[in-house]
């Protein structure tokens, strides 16, 4: 798996749209350093776009490089190697290279600007994780559903549509069910459908963060109660996990199944 | 060397293999043959595994090749159609594979014989139909392993490069090789292959050497041969 990681991690290297990505959060990072002149502010404005872009980015990329790498692949099924070597060897290189380009990118402004001085560190440190975590949980679902799609317009259809429901479809749902039902008493739901969808999940995990939890008014305070603990901290850094290694296990599943 | 025991494979509706029953001795030349879409390269692609079947068992070397993956070490394949990923550099590929199945020093010998140190340097992306085919081959050909298949190795080669490819097999054949090829170009079948292995609507329709092929079928030439065998089923 290792060698099959270091031949996908090294043409995603190449290619030019690693750069682009990189380059792309270069400038994001300094600007918002520029325009908000204050690292815990930037940090919040940066949430906001790494919640919403970072998945999008790991979905497209995901769906993109199993097409793309179709011949790849197929050449390496010929080969004494595992299936299940093969497709964790090549997610794992897409996952990590644009991790690497998310940590480098955002990482570099932030640290001539003075994060290791700053007490913004922390909340930047757990953007970057959370960051990270939503690289690897998109990335493996865009592969669960490129394995499952011959088409690639069908795929790329349905990686777009999984973004745009766990992104904000979901969140609208969520917000219609909640007025619906305001009579009863939410907590626990609302609670409990924070924790299914990873990019709502990191958000108020972000947001607690930040201490601008009073903003969220009585909903905030409930959550606070409970992500604030250690015990609450676990259990949602669990469901991340959770949510890479679930997709990642179907891969394994599904890749031993299909025919080339 | 090999042996497949009543084979099926449906692609959703469309039944490819219905219950092929096939065993292949250690040593010579066999060529699978059948119409378009008769299933050889399922067949193929069974053996190696990247193909699963729906019923049935496959043996290479009397081991059952079913959740296994090291058995392949000691196959070289060459597939149909060389898609290679296109932005890797012909020098960089050989390398790759050498890394991931181990050394030979074959490689040199070979690139040699294909002419093709020009393309080292070359990314794989520009290269022509033939000289992928050549790159193709080289792959195949590098290491030493008992069984090798050859899913339509002549297509796009020019004649001097099918010339080699023939003394290539030949020498490999001489080396008490088991080789298996599918090929439409039916001198190139007759001329090198010890035995036919005829598919039709994914069965066999005939195993046996060209002359008993030839003796089945009343037909004076090997072509002709084939060509009623075709017509009489209507495929």
């Amino acid at each position: 798996m290792l060698k099959i990681l270091k031949y996908s991690f090294y043409d995603l290297m190449r290619s030019r749209w690693s750069y682009v990505y990189f380059a792309f959060y270069l400038l994001l990072g300094v600007v918002l350093l520029f325009l908000n002149n204050d690292l815990s502010k930037a940090v919040i404005t940066l949430m906001n776009v790494i919640i919403v872009l970072v998945p999008l980015i790991g979905t497209i990329f995901g769906v993109m490089y199993y097409y793309n790498s179709k011949e790849f692949t197929e050449l390496l099924l010929a080969q004494p190697l595992k299936r299940s070597s093969i497709f964790l060897g090549q997610y794992l290189g897409v996952a990590l290279s644009l991790s690497m380009s998310l940590i480098l990118g955002l990482g570099l402004p932030f640290i001539f600007y003075g994060l290791f001085k700053s007490t913004a560190i922390w909340d930047f440190s757990l953007l970057l994780v959370t960051g990270t975590f939503l690289t690897f949980i998109f990335t493996a679902l865009a592969f669960n559903i490129a394995l499952s799609n011959e088409n690639k317009i069908k795929g790329f259809g349905y990686a777009i549509l999984m973004w745009l429901f766990l992104g904000i479809i979901y969140d609208g749902l969520f917000l219609m069910s909640l007025v619906l039902f305001e009579d009863y008493p939410l907590d626990k739901i609302s609670l409990i459908g924070t924790m299914l969808n990873p990019i709502d999940l990191s958000r108020t995990l972000i947001l607690l963060k930040l201490d601008i939890s009073a903003l969220l008014g009585y909903t905030g305070a409930v959550f606070k109660q409970f992500f604030g603990t250690n015990f609450g901290l676990v259990i949602s850094f669990g469901m991340l996990v959770l949510w890479v290694v679930s997709p990642l296990m179907r891969i394994i599943f599904k890749s031993k199944r299909k025919d080339f | 060397m090999v042996n497949i025991q009543d084979l099926h494979k449906a692609f959703g509706k469309n039944q490819v293999l219905s219950g092929v029953n096939l065993s292949i001795k250690e040593g010579g030349i066999f060529a699978v043959l059948g119409p378009n879409g008769s299933g050889k390269t399922t067949l193929i692609k069974s053996i190696l595994g990247m193909v699963i079947p729906n019923k049935g068992s496959i043996s290479i070397q009397g081991k059952h090749i079913k959740n296994n993956s090291s058995y392949r070490q000691h196959i070289d394949y060459l597939p149909q159609i060389a898609n290679f990923p296109s932005n890797l550099k012909v020098k960089e590929l050989i390398k790759m594979i050498k890394d991931l199945r181990g050394k030979t020093t074959e490689d040199e010998r070979l690139i040699q014989l294909f002419k093709l140190e020009p393309f080292l340097d070359k990314k794989l992306g520009t290269l022509s139909g033939g000289t992928k085919q050549k790159v193709n081959l080289v792959l195949t050909f590098m290491f030493n392993s008992p069984l090798i298949i050859l899913d339509e190795p002549t297509s796009g080669l020019d004649p001097i490069s099918l010339l080699r490819l023939k003394d290539l097999i030949q020498a490999e054949k001489a080396k008490g090789k088991t080789i298996l090829i599918t090929s439409h170009i039916m001198s190139f079948v007759e001329e090198i292959s010890d035995e036919i292995v005829f598919i039709l609507e994914g069965k066999i329709y005939f195993k046996g050497t060209v002359s008993e092929l030839k003796t089945k079928t009343s037909q004076p030439d090997f072509e002709h041969a084939i060509a009623s065998i075709l017509t009489e089923n209507h495929a």
